[in-house]
């Protein structure tokens, strides 16, 4: 496969499922429908969108279309996703970790397991930080707080059983504190968020890294913490665990397949995906958006789906977001 | 003198050919999707983000700007000529400007918009100008105590302009409160009122429940009242399609106090552009000569919301461009346009890429000066949208209201509710009550509880809090003074005109 390029390997396997269509060889879709299932602009819509551009730029695919259903966490999206693409071997919708708890807290009827995990695509990272005038200096310093009373130490963050409150949550529990009583102030879109923390009015913020960056840089804010395992390159500040406290926790996010795909469509699916995740112009718009390369391939993401479902699931009941 | 000579500057930049055609492209385009129902800045923009990604960046910065100022502008002519406002920014408004449009004043009504956009925009830009970095740090000193005073003031306001009848008018703003509870509560994350419909989760859109107050229901109305005595055809034009010198006259105080109104409040992080076209309105009400015209056509009422709602849309520039702080949904997604073009909105924007945010302050002037221009001379096109056959009008109004619906938000229980509640606006027309308390209500009660619950929440229940912040406090003896000052002046035998102006 090395001596031939991309676009003639693409033609090849699409060539060769249309003539032989035979089971066993992967079915590459020459046209997607990509489905964004929140408003335009938020993450997953900017995936759909950087995956657009990199598809048809790199000829993967001859053209890639992008439609946004919004609402509820993403359980509007999924639900029309799993109605609209049953055996369509065109059609990936995106989704990540905000997805896996929506789908929990809402009591959403249609669930991951309705859809094909493709792929794991992204990831961020989130931090804790706090704002410079912060008496609080370390996670030591912040995990004796939340230890001493829980909800004296305030969390400013994003909406509530998000990734955000679950970091949160995670932390006071690891601190040895209860999880549940965790006095998390969500807040809606990052910009509420960030006044909140820069003018100190909350003890800690919680994000993903990106978000705070620019504001550590210039001395408003101080990395308390991020959850990257220990030894993660090109992080900006110090882990969690370096500081004591042993919490990883990425928000990720990644592609699925319309339900009852035959192993060849699967294949197909994951062969175009695979190709895009690996091209230049995919690691260059992720390095521009601060976005980590966390690719996994079906198998692997399925795996990966199952275990991070459980961890979430297990949070969100301490928090009293989902009840049985 | 600095900041003169980086925005002569930023001029030079704004002003290159390529730059001025950005400009263009945007402010036609943002127009164009102020005035089609559904599509707001915020999709545009969006969309258009992976095209310009090989872009030079200042050009599309400059024309997201064009788009976002726009849009403010094209969202004022289907409020005032149709009733249905795009945005929420223009709810207020549809409430006086339809009024006028109806009188045969749509000319004057949409004038004294175009021209207060352009007086506000211009003003506030300057104002970003000059004040931006030291406004930023004011801005985030604000909390959730003082959002909550603010909130208190603008209800207060707002109520006294309820119509006739207190009671009706409490009741309008009650329904509305409830349909603002509708959805996932934000800060516990526990549906509400959502009766298991995922639909719902999100809550209503304001701008959904808007049209179907507005125009379904006021479509319905008139034709339950076809072939009935009385009702006379709506006139396009009567008197001068202009402003007249009394129009002039009229307007030009309103235009500066809803800047005053529009520009601080927008730069609040959590401030919005709602909130000020309430209170210039409640203001010119209260400050108007001949506040009985209120309900009926009162040019001050759009002359001071539209400058408010504008101002805001500059003030939001504050916090992105100082702060990095995205709070608008149009504002977001320029940010994640920045962001595509490595640039990092914040503190050190101002250093690190001082050309291209000097050119986009530059260009929002010649976007304004653009926009005026390319506005004016279709007043008298936009009017004549009124000479239509009214069963054909409203036809083409409950057309153009559900596909803009449909177009925001595809869902069949979006429908629904547009029916259903454009059904029960039908009912209160009938019955006598106010409708735009129910909008009000939908909008301040969800961020009022909010804030509210927020500040109790850091200060772990102690509600003292309320009153101890020294702007929550100024803003609560402000509500205080506007609720029983009134009363104090009529019992004193004042006449409340007597000390103004």
């Amino acid at each position: 496969m090395s001596t031939i390029t991309r676009r003639e390997a693409v033609a090849l396997g699409a060539g060769l499922a249309a003539v032989l269509a035979h089971p066993a060889i992967a079915q590459a879709p020459t046209e997607l429908k990509l489905l964004a299932p929140a408003a335009p602009g938020g993450g997953w819509d900017q995936t759909a969108r950087t995956m657009q551009s990199v598809l048809t730029g790199e000829r993967l695919v001859r053209s890639a279309q992008v439609t946004n259903v919004a609402g509820a966490g993403g359980t509007i999206g999924i639900a029309q996703f799993v109605n609209s693409s049953r055996g369509d071997p065109g059609a990936l919708m995106i989704s990540g970790f905000v997805m896996v708890g929506a789908i929990l807290m809402n009591k959403a009827p249609v669930t991951l397991d309705a859809v094909t995990p493709v792929a794991r695509l992204t990831g961020e990272w989130q931090a804790l930080v706090v704002s410079a005038a912060s008496p609080i200096k370390s996670v030591a310093d912040l995990a004796a707080a939340v230890k001493a009373d829980v909800s004296r130490v305030s969390w400013g963050g994003g909406s509530a059983g998000g990734v955000d409150h679950i970091t949160a949550a995670m932390f006071a529990g690891l601190a040895g504190a209860d999880g549940g009583k965790v006095n998390y102030i969500a807040h809606s879109g990052g910009g509420e968020a960030m006044a909140a923390i820069l003018s100190n009015r909350v003890t800690v913020g919680v994000g993903g890294v990106s978000e705070f960056e620019q504001h550590v840089k210039s001395r408003r804010l101080r990395w308390l913490g991020i959850t990257a395992p220990e030894g993660t390159a090109g992080l900006p500040g110090p882990t969690l665990t370096a500081g004591g406290l042993k919490l990883e926790l990425q928000n990720w996010r990644g592609v699925f397949g319309g339900p009852g795909l035959s192993d060849a469509q699967k294949a197909g699916l994951g062969e175009v995906v695979e190709k895009m995740a690996k091209s230049k112009a995919w690691a260059d718009q992720l390095a521009a958006k601060g976005w980590q390369d966390t690719y996994l391939a079906a198998d692997a993401f399925a795996a990966f789906l199952k275990e991070e479902n459980a961890r979430v699931e297990g949070v969100l009941r301490n928090l009293g977001l989902v009840r049985a | 003198m600095e900041t003169l000579s980086l925005l002569l500057n930023g001029l030079s930049i704004a002003i290159q050919p390529a730059n001025l055609l950005f400009a263009l492209v945007g402010v036609v385009l943002g127009t164009a999707v102020g005035v089609l129902p559904g599509i707001g800045p915020a999709m545009t923009v969006a969309l258009l983000l992976p095209v310009t990604f090989k872009m030079d960046p200042a050009g599309s910065l400059i024309m997201f700007a064009g788009i976002y100022y726009g849009g403010m502008y094209g969202g004022s002519t289907t409020s005032i000529l149709l009733n249905t406002p795009g945005e929420s920014a223009s709810i207020v408004t549809a409430m006086e400007g339809n009024k006028m449009a109806r009188a045969g004043r749509g000319g004057p009504a949409l004038a004294t918009a175009a021209i207060g956009s352009f007086v506000a925009g211009t003003i506030a830009t300057a104002l970003l100008a000059i004040f931006a970095p030291w406004l930023a740090e004011v801005a985030i000193a604000f909390g959730p105590e003082d959002y909550f005073a603010l909130m208190v003031v603008a209800f207060i306001t707002v109520s006294a302009t309820f119509g006739s009848s207190r009671l009706r008018g409490l009741t309008s703003l009650a329904i509305g409160l409830t349909l603002g509870i509708v959805g996932i509560d934000k800060l516990t994350g526990q549906p509400r009122l959502s009766f298991g419909v995922p639909d719902l989760l999100d809550g209503l859109e304001v701008t959904t429940v808007a049209v179907a107050m507005f125009a379904v229901g006021e479509a319905m109305a008139v034709a339950a009242q076809r072939g009935k005595e009385g009702e006379g055809t709506v006139e396009a034009i009567r008197g001068s399609l202009w402003m007249t010198a009394e129009d002039w006259r009229r307007s030009w105080k309103p235009w500066l106090r809803g800047t005053a109104f529009g520009f601080p409040i927008g730069a609040l992080p959590a401030g919005g552009a709602e909130i000020p076209t309430f209170l210039s309105y409640a203001a010119e009400k209260r400050l108007a000569t001949n506040p009985e015209e209120f309900g009926h056509g009162a040019i001050e009422g759009v002359a001071g919301p539209e400058a408010a709602n504008n101002a805001s849309a500059a003030g939001t520039l504050v916090p992105l461009l100082t702060l990095g702080i995205p709070t608008s949904a149009t504002a977001a997604i320029m940010l994640a346009g920045f962001q595509q073009y490595n640039l990092q909105p914040g503190p050190l924007l101002f250093v690190t890429s001082a050309d291209v945010v000097w050119g986009l302050i530059a260009s929002l002037f010649i976007a304004n000066v653009m926009l005026i221009v390319l506005n004016l001379p279709l007043v008298g096109l936009w009017v004549r949208l009124l000479s239509i056959p009214r069963p054909w009008l409203y036809g083409g109004i409950l057309v153009f209201a559900t596909v803009g619906v449909l177009a925001a938000k595809a869902s069949l229980v979006e429908l629904g509710v547009v029916l259903a509640l454009g059904l029960m606006a039908y009912g209160m027309r009938r019955f006598d009550y106010p409708i735009a308390p129910v909008v009000v209500g939908m909008i301040l009660g969800p961020m009022a509880e909010t804030q509210l619950r927020r500040a109790l929440q850091i200060s772990n229940g102690d509600a003292s809090v309320l009153v101890t912040s020294p702007i929550s406090a100024t803003l609560l003896a402000v509500a205080v003074l506007a609720l029983l000052g009134p009363m104090l002046w009529a019992r004193l035998g004042w006449s409340m005109k007597a000390d103004e102006d």
